[in-house]
């Protein structure tokens, strides 16, 4: 609590939209009034009191899709930064143990993937396996795991280099030990203020990649593409596409002040 | 040869060599997919004379070494091949978007880079101030706005409201230079938005982070003005981050126009790439993906030459 009120405005309005964001996601079935994909009414009805935010370009509700989409695109966000998290560190923490060629075998393929822009990476790579959604995770798991594999593999250099890890070597502590128990404690704090930093890529990238049509695939809601299913209604002047977009957008603004006040408290920078 | 020759020449060589490595992920890629490339694409419904005819036609039928190889020369040439959906020249078809893609990008840092620049430095100048708080929030904010956000939401203002500017970008349409500049001047403008804060946010930390060296307090105690100190002392001394700030963000001004060209439908690479990809058109996604890459990685090896060159310590060596 006494953390709170610490926090700077701009944090605690980081911390509200988040939590609300997560809540309508979690009970996305019993707050939305219809079903995800039910189709309710005619095309593109404007806003009123039955359709709160109107229908879309099938005649789905607006506001339902929504906060399905809400449940979707959070959801795989967090699954990926998820995968890509574990993955990375465990690798970059057995490459900085390990050292030798299998370091330098590893931060070399890791090298190759950064040198791509992600983006143009992905693209080429659902190019060649197919759009669909364990496909699109896949994909970016992959990709985002490289930076995360570079900061743990250069934070746990520092921890291997004492000497606690070398008592504990000769010991006789297997790899999984030396990990798990010697390595990672030592390291997770830098990891969790980048995680939330990944996390608001991962998430901008699933949207961009659904709305150029690559990434979720409909029926299902997500705010990315729905921008693009609705993107027509603009050119009359109607705001109801800049809904979903305005919503990813409010998320992301949320999670960077929550990660700059944690990167503040972290570094201990007062002005 | 000197030591900075072979500074500038080994970070080149490593810029070819990932462009290699780059260009040969995809036929990994192909190599690693589970079942039959042709078999996928074609669905289970192909007949085994249209996958035999398939697999020819994208040399499946060659081991992959050869594949890349044959392919390679042909790029070394100018040929890249031909497209799967339109049987145009890869080449051909590349041509007049690349030079629509470059207008664009180019269009966007003529205005953005000088711009980011002086307002990071003013914000280094009045640090803590309203104008650098209000700078910091605005930055924090457009760099978490997706592209297609601000893009639209430029087109609901400028083009539906206001009536200036077109809705979408018909570039070959114009035949003056006024003309294009006025047609793509909202595709441009998402993307100085986009890229501008971030450039700035990096000016500031780079020229606030040289102002805590102890000669800029000589200065300040020998009582050289403000904007002196920051001017002659201070960003001298900040170029190389700045310069590789500019780099980084020129290069993803190359990623963000993928998006801002569908939502403009503006006839350039990243709309014709997002197209081959849907259509899984392999000869154009290799090739549109290759030329983003390939400059993308030139960008960052530039950067890395240019600070180099910036830094009087690394350009003279001990």
């Amino acid at each position: 609590m006494t953390l709170l009120r610490t926090a700077p405005p701009t944090a605690i309005f980081g911390l509200l939209v988040l939590a609300a964001t997560l809540l309508i996601g979690l009970f996305a079935p019993l707050v939305a009034p219809y079903g995800e994909t039910e189709i309710v009414g005619a095309e593109y009805l404007p806003w009123s009191a039955e359709h709160p935010l109107g229908t879309d370009n099938l005649g789905r509700d607006m506001l339902s899709r929504m906060i399905f989409g809400a449940r979707n695109t959070v959801g795989l966000a967090l699954l990926t930064t998820g995968i890509a998290f574990s993955v990375g560190a465990a690798l970059g923490m057995f490459a900085a143990l390990k050292g030798g060629w299998v370091d330098q075998l590893m931060s070399r393929a890791v090298d190759v993937l950064m040198a791509v822009p992600p983006l143009i990476l992905a693209l080429m790579l659902l190019a060649i396996i197919g759009p669909s959604i364990p496909n699109m995770v896949g994909v970016i798991a992959v990709i985002y795991l490289a930076p995360v594999f570079r900061l743990s593999r250069a934070a746990a250099m520092n921890v291997v280099a004492l000497d606690f890890i070398g008592a504990a070597r000769l010991r006789g502590e297997g790899t999984v030990w030396l990990l798990r128990r010697e390595i990672l404690p030592n390291i997770s704090s830098t990891l969790v203020a980048e995680a939330g930093l990944r996390f608001c890529f991962v998430f901008l990238f699933i949207a961009a990649l659904s709305f150029l049509g690559i990434g979720i695939q409909p029926p299902t809601a997500d705010w990315g593409s729905m921008v693009k299913e609705n993107a027509t209604l603009i050119t009359f002047g109607d705001v109801t596409p800049l809904i979903p977009a305005g919503a990813i957008a409010l998320l992301t603004v949320s999670i960077n002040f929550i990660v700059d006040w944690m990167l503040h408290r972290a570094s201990g920078l007062k002005s | 040869m000197t030591r900075l020759q072979k500074l500038i020449l080994s970070r080149l060589a490593l810029g070819v060599v990932t462009l290699f490595a780059v260009s040969a992920l995809m036929f990994v890629g192909i190599e690693l997919l589970p079942g039959d490339l042709a078999q996928q694409i074609l669905g289970q419904s192909a007949t085994a004379e249209t996958l035999a005819a398939f697999r020819a036609e994208l040399g499946l039928d060659q081991p992959p070494h050869l594949r890349y190889l044959d392919w390679l020369s042909g790029v070394v040439q100018g040929d890249f091949g031909q497209s799967l959906a339109s049987r145009r020249d890869v080449a051909e078809l590349l041509s007049t978007r690349l030079a629509n893609t470059m207008f664009l990008a180019a269009y966007a840092a003529v205005i953005a880079v000088p711009i980011a620049v002086v307002l990071g430095l003013l914000a280094a100048l009045w640090r803590n101030t309203l104008f650098d708080r209000s700078a910091n929030i605005g930055a924090l904010s457009a760099i978490s706005m997706p592209e297609f956000f601000v893009a639209y939401l430029l087109i609901l203002v400028f083009s539906i409201k206001l009536g200036w500017f077109p809705t979408l970008a018909r570039i070959d349409s114009v035949d003056t230079l006024g003309g294009a500049l006025h047609a793509t001047f909202l595709p441009a403008l998402t993307l100085i938005l986009v890229v501008i804060a971030h450039m700035m946010r990096m000016t500031r930390a780079a020229i606030i982070n040289v102002l805590a060296a102890p000669y800029i307090e000589m200065a300040r105690l020998k009582g050289v003005p403000r904007w002196r100190v920051v001017l002659r002392h201070a960003l001298p001394n900040a170029l190389a981050p700045i310069i590789n700030v500019i780099a980084l963000n020129l290069a993803y001004l190359i990623v963000g126009v993928v998006v801002v060209e569908v939502v403009f439908s503006y006839p350039g690479l990243g709309q014709l790439l997002v197209d081959a990809v849907a259509s899984r058109d392999f000869p154009v996604v290799q090739a549109v993906g290759l030329f983003f890459a390939g400059t993308y990685i030139l960008l960052n090896v530039a950067a890395d030459i240019l600070s180099i060159l910036s830094n009087p310590r690394l350009r003279h060596g001990r």
